[in-house]
């Protein structure tokens, strides 16, 4: 089979925010959703300065831990006004913020079940390419102890960059580009 | 697309990874703001399980019907060259990306963003908003019409210009397929000393974003086209060869 070459990845530039940005961005659950919460946060570079021209994507299991995919071998769940997709972009001080639930548990491979976890995508002026990242959740301790990501984690990898911290309307959940808080970036 | 089964019986897509040989790297001297922009740390290699294999699907509902269409979503029309910019969304292996949103975002003709950040001495027209979306058919099939934009300064060293571009970000089918990249336009002069165009380390694969000039789409007195075929990561070829019992 002849392959065609993928085309690659260029920056999202300064200028996204009039394309990508939608006024229901941060929603992967409606308003006014029982249980919802806000997982909020900031997007800082390498000198500790808030980046404000930054998107940040999100992309999670609903609360069952199905996707409303036809990829998922379970079948897919569609589960109305769950979209699974959060979208926002930083302001001026670099912060972002997703208004949803937590995710159910999700099968990972050899039998193992992952742990409650929100994928993320981040990209800005001066990214080339996008960053990933995962949101896990500090009282899920049984759960995150047996997760095949966090436990496969280098041991140089600081897991604690992946855990969402409690706060008064939800989480909050930083993401530093680069410097002595550098969150674990994946390849996927 | 390629299936791998793990032993909990779950059968899953797989795609290529992520390369270098492909995707610019995040560190890049030629694009200042990359400097502090970028990990330090050597990514960790993660294997992609449900939810990397899955995406959004998101609904035409969120479209109007004439997003498509970045000439008529004012009173009057824009200033510039009408184009009409169409192609496909295909995987590696060749296959149509169907139902996926396509979105756009451009400068006008004059090469100035409508965006309160963008500040150089190029006019603003009322008439143009630079913001287009549509969803590709079951073909794989995207198609906008558009001016051309102009190219535009900015501040990464003395006299830089963008070469025009028009911005696309596509989900795909799956998270792993998410990409955002630039659209270029034939033989533009600017391309030799643009570091973003650049980026890629080989030149063949700077090419991918090159669109071509297409008289098929090209109408008399209307439109001139341009065609340009989008290729997100397909089914891992590593695992294909694997047999899966």
């Amino acid at each position: 089979m002849s392959k065609l070459g993928v085309t690659p990845s260029q920056t999202v530039g300064p200028y996204f925010a009039i394309g990508l940005t939608w006024d229901d961005g941060p929603d992967v659950v409606p308003q006014g959703t029982d249980g919802a919460f806000w997982i909020r946060g900031r997007v800082i570079d390498g000198n500790g300065d808030p980046v404000p021209d930054a998107v940040v994507e999100t992309w999670q299991a609903d609360s069952g831990g199905r996707f409303a995919h036809p990829d998922d071998p379970r079948g897919a769940v569609d589960r109305g006004d769950f979209r699974g997709l959060g979208r926002c972009g930083t302001d001026k001080e670099g912060r972002f913020g997703i208004h949803t639930v937590k995710p159910g548990r999700v099968p990972g491979q050899n039998g193992t079940l992952q742990a409650p976890h929100i994928d993320v995508t981040v990209m800005a002026r001066g990214m080339l390419a996008r960053l990933v990242t995962r949101i896990y959740f500090p009282e899920e301790e049984a759960a995150n102890a047996e997760d095949p990501v966090l436990s496969s984690l280098p041991a140089t990898a600081a897991s604690e960059t992946l855990m969402a911290v409690k706060s008064d309307d939800g989480y909050s959940f930083d993401i530093h580009l680069q410097g002595e808080n550098e969150t674990v970036f994946f390849s996927i | 697309m390629t299936e791998q089964q793990t032993e909990s019986g779950i059968v899953l897509p797989s795609y290529t990874r992520e390369n270098a040989e492909i995707d610019p790297p995040l560190d890049f001297a030629g694009y200042r703001s990359t400097e502090f922009r970028h990990p330090k740390n050597p990514l960790v290699l993660m294997p992609q399980m449900l939810t990397e294999v899955t995406g959004p699907v998101l609904g035409e509902s969120r479209l109007g019907p004439l997003d498509y269409d970045l000439t008529r979503q004012h009173e009057e029309m824009p200033l510039g060259q009408r184009i009409e910019v169409s192609g496909r969304v295909l995987d590696s292996d060749g296959r149509p990306v169907p139902n996926t949103l396509v979105e756009c975002w451009q400068a006008n003709a004059s090469g100035r963003y409508r965006h309160e950040v963008d500040d150089w001495p190029a006019p603003l027209d009322p008439n143009f908003t630079g913001v287009g979306r549509c969803f590709t058919d079951s073909d794989g099939n995207y198609r906008f019409v558009t001016i051309k934009p102009g190219a535009y300064p900015w501040k990464n060293h003395h006299n830089a210009w963008r070469p025009a571009h028009i911005h696309f970000s596509l989900f795909g089918r799956a998270f792993t397929q998410r990409l955002v990249t630039q659209m270029y336009f034939p033989d533009d002069p600017l391309f030799s000393e643009d570091p973003i165009f650049n980026s890629p380390r080989d030149p063949k694969v700077r090419e991918r974003m090159i669109s071509r000039h297409d008289w098929g789409t090209t109408e008399d007195h209307w439109q001139l086209g341009y065609k340009w075929d989008i290729v997100l990561r397909g089914p891992d070829a590593v695992a294909f060869e694997e047999p899966h019992a």
